[in-house]
């Protein structure tokens, strides 16, 4: 790390990205403490008993879904995409913070982002997976989602490479790969760390196995920063192609509400604002928990909270011009979309969508306001649920009432719809406090080099 | 761990001496010859640890693999061997019987057709029907047959799934007992002896309308056996007040056909020809030619006054609503006007306000004397159908464009005294044995007749019905009939013509036809059908010819020159006394109450009386007019349904209604029904179908909708007055495929009047919305060297009878799915007729549009699609491969026409034994999880093109017909090879009002329309409608 950053981290904003008072000792045993503690906090125990038990409604639901079919959900037609795609895309958008903050903040050379890059990393990671399993469950026949991949086979088919499905599968593997790898390579120095102070035999060999004998020696560091500084300059497209490619989905229909070049950016922007909100969501809780306040500082709050309103206003502005297009294009049918979301039978959740996603974060104008840790995750729970209304009114008021209105019609979804997004809700935070308990949630290497004794001295 | 050369090892060996066996080395390098290193000590003692340890390090200097390729490729090769002897499963023991002499015309694939007709409502409709390996698998219409001209309706396509019917009874029973028919003979005969003994004395018949001649001879003969024995006929929707209005006008039963070819001008009093009137396939047929825009004097015009809308109401250029009781006043006014004399002029108040319209039908009627019709609906009264007579004598219209024959049906009686006589007898124990020919009285007789209740006072009831229906339940002795696909027999068509029904297969439940059940009274049990129904044209053809003319009747489907003669007919003396006698009902007269409302009774539009309940197809057709599925509605006016407060709510769910739930009461008794709004229904009316609410139809047909028989008496048989109306406080779910009633500004079907179309055909038909150019597109277009399949659909023709959508049902193995199912928006028909209304909902324009594939060039569905399940064909069809589809659903949501279906559960099914033989074999039957749609009859156009190949030649024009073509009465639906100029289809596009629907988003579809031509009176068009 060049000497003079902290100096000038210092000075631009008043607030530390660590509280002062730590030493590398004192870093080290508060994060890998919450790790290696003998005893799982009963807290821990009662989220994690809630998570699972979603998790097994998951099970469940998709036990019966692959039993029974996709008609257990209230997809019909003309609205043939429900639940399943709205939730997909949700995730996905969620997806979005975790890349951004390790990789492009990385090059950015942001330090903040260093004690919420980890388990923004993670969140990626989980929710990326959480993603991964709707398009595939939402199939017709679930267990062919691999001819989606071009596969030698002996049909001589491929996949039609002319759908953005095809795209979609390719953009979010990769995204999931590269994410997994970001992320992994990042932990191997704690890893190592937890190795070396874990007091039992089975933690020992197993933290040793994935810590790949890391022992932090001067070629080690040499190549991790390497291997580091590569993997987030190939994760930094990502972050933009993923979502353009998944609002290709939409935009390349010729639905009217779906057929729109604004997709690509005003998905992007979402995603990462969708992404930030989850951070928010998570971190919150987490540092008052696990008494992290030291590390996660408001700095990191008044940050996320920033970039929640910016990327909400670039959201904000893609709704605008959604409307205004529809006017100013003069097509009867945009037109009638538009008309339709603001006024149709489904007015209510578009007026919804307003107000989580664009009215509400208005207030993070307000230093006050951010400064206010319990309005912070109030707002970043209400753009979470605003974010998904927004996928729901793209999916579902595109479809329902489109060009030929004797095939209009309405959606609802049934109990297995809501089953299964609280299921993978579910899966998602089992997954995260997984990884609480077995991970370390902070990079501690990485926070000990912000410590002052960490600067070298010419 | 056994073969690492450890330490432990080498102790081991060291332990016995045999690390460095000094004699045996030597003597092994004595043994040598030439320069021989060794590298270790292990190597020179050979120690054989040593060597293993070696190979493990350095796998390039072990020992050749004991595993050879060779060995591994005879392994795999004998396990693959045992591999596929494992898959060959233990045959079932089961004896199959090769065919010892192969019929003569059978070969595996290919369908032989055979003619035969489905006899329904006192008509017949003459069929071929589709064989597969001695299976029927399909109807389609005899173009000989005059009813038919080769289309079909909707009972005629469906009634192949009832004969499949799991649901049909299958057993003869006694007092629900299984008895063999012989047990029935046996048991039968002291009752005859004794009844012989008593000269038939209490032996009543009761049959539905009867037009077959052999079972009319047998009746002659059974009454002349049992002189005392009586034959009652009733039919729910028979015709009853055109017999009467026959009678007043004449003084005697004729039944009138009307020439649709010959008119200039139509006036349908509450008549129905273009929908639910029997024969209305061969009056959709003469009214759809004549309103093509090729020939201007051949322009039909078409008046509707009805009281409940209609699929003639939708077609007709000016439409009145009236309430039921209004007609006949109508009718008399109009009757002064065209010179029947003895009627008064002025207009009562209550048609007041329609002068004008009536003065301009007049005038248009008498211009057109001698080239007009009048005709009256079934429901109205007899004096309206007496009154239409008249008007038609007076015009000079009979002969010309109305003709008046015999009867067909084989005794003509006024079936509501029949069955009411019958009832009383009943009653009063004058019947001990009731022999019942079909039919269903317990279900559809006139409620005040209570039938079940005089049923129980007969000592011996035998029922004789296709399934075990309420009438069955309440008889002793129940006989499963024979469907006409199993039947011998011969019926008579509207025409009067002559058909055999001849049997496609032996009956699958051993049923038994109505000529055997009567030859069974007459003391012949054991004759077949065959040989009755052989018998009569033995004697009516005459024994020298008889082969040859019964083989030509069978091979035809017609008996030629059977067709009933015009019959001159004229007017009874002191007609306009007898018509003056009962004085028109005045509605505000006979009805204190003002609130009260007046009742329609009618056959539903797609189960008729009931009879088709336990019929899948017809169930989930959707209403023409209603779209609704799957049960009934009580239909009211907008402005009805406001003054009496009730709402039809969309809720959140595919295309789910949510309406009130009335209870409907008259003359003492009530019903509980769901109340649709419908546009267009005279107000202070309310319209209720017939055929619902039975308990007894089978598993599909049972509890479906509410039991309209239940208001219906002998008094009231189709139009009744002072019922009420209270409302419930419910709410019912009713499963619609169409919530949406006008086109929301959208330019889809369009539409011009004839006039303006002849002055200029591109100003009438303009539109607004910018058409891409061809090229406008990433892809490369495709090149059509040969065939380019395509279709125009002709909607000045259409009349939205369906008869397309239930044959590409039975086409194309298309699933049922039920209510629940259709409530959630997933119906799976390829082809929808969606209906629009244009103007004020008191009265709109109806129009109907059948939607199926476009075939587009630019198809939206094809590019979206992840697996390339859905590709373009060489020929341009848009095709689609179920099993690579792996059910993305993204080509649905991008087709904008919205015709593609997803099978979302398990739809068809592969259970039901007795379902498998109906499929039909050219299709494949599909799976969960797939998507499907209309593929342009691809086996179809296949099995043509192998033929053509065969022959060498190209594919005739006409030569494939798409089954929703074949069926199509209004010829409305032409395909064919657009790439040949000369052919119908390519002529058809080639019409100015040709256009394609959404053409603004570069789709370019296949399937185009030509835009729908009115024929308004001039007179009438500034209040155009009214």
């Amino acid at each position: 790390m060049a000497s003079g950053q902290n100096e000038r981290a210092a000075r631009s904003a008043a607030l530390p990205v660590i509280e002062p008072g730590h030493s590398f000792a004192s870093v080290t045993d508060k994060i890998s403490s919450i790790v290696l503690a003998r005893r799982t906090p009963r807290g821990w125990l009662v989220g994690f008993a809630v998570s699972f038990a979603l998790v097994m409604l998951l099970t469940a639901a998709i036990a019966y879904l692959l039993v029974v079919g996709v008609g257990i959900w209230g997809v019909n037609i003309p609205v043939a995409w429900g639940f399943a795609i709205v939730n997909f895309v949700w995730w996905i958008g969620i997806g979005h913070a975790g890349t951004l903050i390790s990789a492009i903040l990385l090059l950015l050379r942001q330090q903040w982002r260093t004690s919420i890059n980890r388990f923004a990393e993670a969140m990626t990671l989980f929710a990326v997976a959480c993603a991964g399993l709707f398009p595939i469950l939402h199939l017709g026949r679930p267990w062919f989602f691999y001819w989606l991949l071009p596969y030698p086979n002996t049909m001589a088919v491929w996949p039609q490479f002319r759908s953005p499905l095809v795209w979609d599968v390719f953009a979010v593997l990769t995204y999931f790969t590269i994410s997994l790898l970001f992320w992994f390579i990042g932990l191997i120095p704690d890893l190592a760390t937890l190795r070396d102070r874990s007091r039992s035999r089975v933690g020992r060999v197993i933290y040793g196995i994935l810590a790949m004998g890391w022992r932090g020696s001067a070629m080690h560091w040499h190549r991790y920063e390497m291997a580091y500084l590569l993997l987030a300059g190939l994760a930094t497209p990502l972050v933009v192609s993923v979502h353009s490619v998944v609002s290709f989905d939409f935009a390349v229909a010729v639905l009217p509400g779906w057929h729109t070049t604004i997709f690509p950016p005003y998905f992007v922007a979402g995603a990462i604002y969708s992404g930030f909100a989850m951070v928010l969501t998570l971190a919150i809780p987490l540092r008052a928990a696990y008494g992290l306040e030291d590390f996660i500082t408001m700095r990191h709050l008044q940050n996320m909270a920033k970039v929640l309103l910016a990327t909400g206003l670039i959201v904000a502005y893609g709704y605008m011009m959604e409307a205004f297009m529809a006017w100013y294009s003069g097509n009867p049918y945009e037109t009638f979309m538009i008309a339709n979301r603001a006024g149709g039978p489904y007015a209510m959740f578009y007026w919804a969508l307003l107000f989580c996603n664009v009215a509400v974060p208005q207030l993070l104008w307000f230093p006050r306001v951010r400064a206010s840790v319990p309005a912070l995750f109030v707002i970043a729970l209400i753009v979470n649920i605003g974010m998904w209304l927004e996928r729901f009114i793209i999916v579902i008021t595109s479809l329902h009432r489109d060009f030929v209105p004797s095939s209009w019609g309405m959606y609802a979804p049934t109990f297995w719809d809501w089953a299964t997004l609280f299921g993978s809700i579910g899966l998602f935070l089992a997954l995260m406090f997984l990884f609480i308990r077995f991970l370390p949630m902070i990079s501690i290497f990485e926070m000990r080099a912000l410590l002052p004794q960490a600067e070298v001295k010419p | 761990m056994d073969d690492h050369p450890t330490k432990r090892d080498r102790a081991r060996a060291a332990s016995k001496g045999e690390i460095f066996d000094l004699p045996r080395v030597r003597a092994r390098l004595g043994g040598l010859r030439g320069r021989q290193y060794w590298r270790c000590l292990e190597e020179l003692a050979d120690n054989p640890s040593f060597w293993r340890h070696a190979a493990r390090e350095f796998p390039s200097s072990a020992p050749p693999d004991a595993f050879s390729r060779r060995d591994f490729l005879r392994l795999m090769g004998a396990s693959l061997a045992l591999a596929g002897l494992g898959a060959c499963a233990r045959r079932p023991a089961e004896k199959i019987v090769p065919y010892v002499r192969a019929p003569e015309e059978i070969v595996p694939g290919k369908p032989l057709f055979y003619a035969t007709a489905m006899p329904l409502n006192g008509g017949a409709i003459g069929v071929l029907a589709e064989s597969h390996m001695g299976r029927p698998t399909k109807i389609e219409g005899n173009p000989a047959h005059p009813s038919s001209l080769g289309a079909t309706d909707i009972f005629a396509q469906a009634s192949v799934l009832t004969l499949y019917d799991p649901d049909r009874s299958q057993t003869l029973s006694y007092r629900g007992h299984i008895r063999p028919w012989s047990a029935f003979v046996s048991e039968l005969a002291p009752v005859l002896q004794e009844k012989r003994k008593k000269k038939g004395q209490g032996l009543r018949i009761l049959s539905e309308t009867v037009n077959s001649p052999t079972l009319a001879q047998q009746m002659g003969a059974l009454l002349a056996a049992y002189p005392g024995a009586r034959w009652h006929q009733y039919e729910p929707a028979s015709r009853h007040n055109g017999r009467a209005g026959s009678l007043l006008a004449f003084g005697e039963y004729v039944d009138a056909r009307y020439r649709f070819d010959q008119a200039q001008v139509v006036l349908a009093l509450d008549a129905d020809p273009l929908g639910a009137d029997p024969g209305s396939v061969r009056y959709i047929r003469d009214f759809a030619r004549r309103r093509r825009p090729h020939d201007e004097a051949a322009f039909i015009r078409l008046y509707a006054v009805e009281c409940s809308p209609s699929n003639t109401g939708a077609a007709a250029d000016h439409r009145l609503p009236l309430a039921p009781s209004q007609i006949e006043l109508f009718a008399r006014a109009l009757a002064s006007r065209l010179g029947v004399g003895g009627m008064e002029p002025q207009l009562p108040p209550p048609i007041e306000r329609y002068r004008d319209w009536l003065e301009a039908v007049a005038r248009d009627l008498k211009a057109h004397a001698g080239k007009s019709i009048v005709m009256a609906g079934e429901r109205q009264p007899a004096t309206v159908h007496a009154l239409a007579h008249a008007i038609n004598l007076a015009l000079g219209n009979s002969g010309r464009t109305v003709i008046y024959t015999a009867p067909v049906e084989a005794r003509p009686v006024d079936q509501i005294e029949s069955l009411s006589a019958l009832v009383g007898d009943m009653r009063a124990g004058n019947v001990d044995c009731l022999v019942m020919l079909g039919g269903n009285p317990v279900y559809n007789a006139p409620a005040d007749l209570n039938f079940a209740e005089a049923l129980s006072k007969v000592p011996l009831t035998i029922h004789l019905s296709l399934y075990h229906n309420e009438t069955s339940y309440l008889c002793q002795w129940h006989i499963p009939e024979a469907h006409y696909l199993e039947s011998w027999s011969d019926c008579r068509a509207e025409d009067g013509t002559v058909s055999i029904i001849q049997p496609l297969i032996a009956p699958l439940y051993g049923g038994k036809t109505a000529h055997e059940v009567v030859a069974a009274l007459t003391g012949s049990p054991n004759r077949s059908s065959y040989e009755i129904v052989r018998e009569y044209w033995r004697a009516r053809f005459g024994a020298a010819r008889f082969e040859t003319l019964w083989e030509r009747a069978l091979h035809d489907g017609i008996v030629e020159g059977s067709a009933l003669a015009p019959k001159p007919v004229r007017l009874v003396s002191g007609f306009k006394s007898r018509l003056s006698s009962p004085p028109p009902r005045q509605r505000e007269a006979a009805n204190p109450n003002p609130e009260a409302l007046e009742i329609v009774f009618a056959p539903d539009p797609t189960i008729g009386d009931g009879r088709f309940a336990n019929n899948g197809w017809l169930q989930e057709l959707p209403k023409p007019l209603t779209k609704l599925t799957w049960e009934n509605a009580a239909l009211v006016s907008p402005a009805t349904a406001e003054r009496l407060g009730l709402k039809n709510d969309l809720l959140f769910s595919g295309r789910t209604v949510s309406v009130d739930l009335v209870e409907i009461a008259h003359q003492g008794r009530s019903v509980r029904a769901p109340v649709w709004i419908m546009p267009g229904h005279p107000d202070g009316a309310i319209t209720v179908h017939l055929g619902y609410g039975r308990t007894r139809a089978g598993r599909v047909g049972t509890g479906n909708g509410f039991d309209a028989y239940r208001l219906r008496t002998t008094s009231s048989l189709w139009l009744g007055s002072g019922v009420e109306i209270g409302k419930t406080g419910q709410k019912h779910l009713l499963a619609s495929t169409q919530t949406h009633f006008t086109m929301a500004g959208r330019d889809l079907v369009r539409a011009a009047s004839f006039a303006a179309y002849r002055r200029d055909p591109h100003l009438a038909l303009a539109h607004q919305a910018h058409e891409p150019k061809q090229d406008e597109s990433l892809y490369p277009g495709f090149r059509y060297d040969g065939y380019a399949w395509g279709m125009a659909i002709d909607l000045s023709a259409c009349v939205g009878c369906n008869a397309c959508v239930v044959a590409c049902q039975a086409e194309n193995n298309i699933p049922v799915v039920g209510k629940e199912q259709v409530l959630r928006g997933r119906e799976m028909h390829w082809l929808r007729v969606d209906r629009y209304y244009q103007g004020d909902p008191e009265n709109p324009a109806t129009s109907f549009q059948p939607v199926p594939c476009m075939h587009c060039e630019n198809a939206p569905c094809e590019v979206v699609c992840p697996v390339a399940a859905t590709a373009h064909s060489a020929e341009g069809l848009n095709d689609m491969v179920y099993n690579r589809c792996v059910g993305t659903r993204y080509c649905s949501n991008n087709c904008p026409y919205k015709v593609r279906r997803f099978n979302f559960l398990q739809y068809a099914d592969w259970e039901t034994p007795s379902l498998k033989p109906l499929r039909n074999p050219d299709v494949t039957v599909r799976s969960r999880g797939v998507m499907e749609k209309c593929t342009y009859c691809v086996q179809r156009i296949n099995h043509a093109k192998i033929e053509a190949q065969k022959q060498g030649r190209k594919v005739r024009d006409g030569e494939i017909q798409t089954a929703c073509q074949q069926a199509c009465p209004a010829e409305a639906i032409v395909f064919g090879d657009i790439n040949d100029p000369g052919s119908k289809v390519s002529s058809m596009k080639a019409e100015p009002r040709n256009y394609g629907i959404l053409t603004e988003l570069n789709t370019r579809p296949r399937t185009t329309y030509l835009a729908r031509l009115t024929h308004p009176n001039p007179e009438l068009q500034s209040g155009a409608k009214k």
